[in-house]
């Protein structure tokens, strides 16, 4: 792998980081995070919230040959800061001020003055959060882990 | 055939009307929120997403409320919503191994790699109808308990895995990846049919006809023997590839059911015997569902595995035309719109028999 591309594939990877942080986080979340900035950047739309369906695919078997499961609804938006910075926002669901922010939220990123600023008071918050709240989950599943013993007939005898 | 008819436009205003205030029912009991039907009323938004074909928790809820909890004009109302969105594109295959678990057995092994994790089930409850919950609780159930080791750091592997070190079960045949994938929202049914459009028309078909078809197969139509190898319910994620960034990003989480069934097969002249495969997925904790939907993948497929179709579960025209409940819900209920010109021939038809008839009994007689 070349250096540049090596470059390229960690960009993408801190990117799609931050961008699976945002969609998966809550729009409220989101919302507060945006309320409590002190600097407020101005955007424009490329493209306005939108929200449309994405075919969930799956595997035959999880590992065979690939199906169409169900759809999920998805909402998308694109923003340009004044900066020309552009940022996407693809969510779950159909909250398209969700979309909006996590748009915006990526945007800002790609600006070195704030990106800093960004990933330290909402991205990793909401990353520590949602991680969390998967760990709240798994420690619950965890309780109702079973030891099942084979009864053998006579065994008491 | 139906005709079509004119007026009755007022009635039909205030039937709607009616329809309205029996939704609500009686003003002196608070209204049903989308948020106590999406948290209390789990499993039928479950139900309603996995049938109506489409994840969205909101959406699901709303169609129950305004369905006044009548599951398949829930699913109907889901599926008549879907046809005002674009489609943006398909995800890459979801990866059911990564999933966070919180739900994962076997009927197969006792001791398996990730153990048995009985997760939220029904299966162990009494069945006793708990009149506790006929009263509000203002205090609510006891904080489930937590195990201070989670359960799914890092992968944990299917069942199936463990036959395939052996050779003891069929693999799941090498794909192309690059091969046209099946989607019947697209374009309708033909056959013979390929695995992925039987899964896709089994994922979203109804869940009491594929129980029953399940069912059949357990009772000895389809000579199917079945052990359910794994169950497993949590969260996978869900990435997609958008165009104009060229790389896939993760734009959520769903929760999903899967069930792995391992059914005998005595082999042919071209494979040695082993254990076979049907697979069942479902959307939210649908465990019913994916095991029927396995039982079902696993009969039709007899032709690829050289056996004879004798049952209806094995033939695939039956099952795969009769699966969508709202095609045949509309088929069925088409029957209470006016055939009035039709009924009259048939009215005509039948006189004029029974004239003949009584003529030929007359002429006997004499």
């Amino acid at each position: 792998m070349t250096v540049e591309k090596a470059q390229a594939t960690d960009a993408f990877a801190e990117r799609k980081h931050w961008m699976s942080v945002l969609a998966k986080a809550d729009g409220t979340d989101l919302e507060k995070a945006w309320q409590s900035l002190s600097i407020k950047p101005d955007y424009d739309f490329l493209r306005a919230p939108e929200t449309g369906l994405v075919m969930v695919r799956a595997r035959a078997g999880g590992v065979g040959q690939p199906f169409n499961f169900g759809e999920m609804t998805v909402t998308r938006c694109t923003v340009r800061l004044a900066n020309g910075a552009t940022g996407f926002g693809y969510v779950s669901g159909t909250d398209r001020r969700h979309a909006e922010l996590a748009a915006v939220f990526d945007a800002l990123m790609h600006d070195t003055d704030l990106s800093d600023q960004i990933a330290n008071e909402v991205i990793d918050p909401l990353d520590a959060a949602h991680a969390a709240e998967k760990r709240k989950k798994a420690a619950k599943s965890a309780a109702t882990k079973v030891e099942f013993f084979t009864m053998v007939r006579g065994e008491n005898d | 055939m139906y005709v079509a008819v004119k007026g009755g436009e007022k009635a039909i205003e205030n039937s709607l009307d009616l329809v309205a205030e029996e939704r609500r029912g009686d003003r002196d009991v608070p209204e049903l929120t989308i948020e106590q039907i999406k948290s209390q009323m789990a499993l039928a938004v479950d139900r309603v997403m996995t049938e109506g074909s489409i994840y969205d928790r909101d959406l699901a809820a709303l169609a129950i409320k305004q369905a006044q909890g009548d599951i398949i004009e829930a699913v109907f109302l889901l599926r008549a919503y879907r046809t005002t969105l674009p489609r943006f594109g398909y995800s890459a295959p979801i990866d059911t191994a990564q999933m966070g678990i919180q739900r994962r057995i076997s009927a197969t092994y006792k001791d398996l790699p990730g153990g048995q994790i009985l997760g939220p089930t029904y299966d162990y409850t009494h069945r006793l109808l708990d009149f506790d919950l006929t009263e509000e609780n203002r205090n609510g159930p006891a904080a489930a308990r937590t195990a201070p080791e989670a359960v799914n750091d890092g992968e944990i592997p299917h069942v199936t895995d463990l036959l395939n070190h052996e050779g003891l079960i069929q693999q799941e045949p090498e794909t192309d990846e690059d091969a046209p994938i099946a989607d019947l929202t697209r374009q309708p049914l033909a056959f013979p049919a390929g695995r992925d459009l039987r899964l896709q028309n089994l994922a979203r078909g109804d869940e009491g006809f594929l129980l029953a078809l399940g069912y059949s197969t357990q009772r000895g139509y389809g000579n199917n023997h079945p052990f359910v190898g794994e169950i497993r319910m949590g969260e996978v994620s869900v990435e997609i590839e958008p165009e104009e960034l060229g790389f896939p990003i993760e734009i959520g989480e769903i929760t999903v059911t899967e069930c792995e069934l391992v059914n005998q097969f005595a082999g042919t002249a071209d494979s040695p015997p082993q254990f076979t495969r049907g697979y069942g997925l479902s959307f939210g904790k649908a465990e019913r569902k994916a095991i029927a939907m396995g039982l079902v993948d696993r009969a039709l497929r007899c032709r690829e595995l050289g056996e004879e179709p004798t049952a209806p579960a094995q033939d695939e025209e039956f099952v795969l035309y009769h699966t969508d409940n709202v095609e045949a819900s509309g088929f069925l209920q088409h029957l209470k719109l006016p055939h009035y010109v039709d009924f009259q021939s048939e009215l005509e038809l039948i006189r004029k028999l029974r004239a003949e008839y009584m003529a030929r009994r007359q002429a006997a007689a004499e």
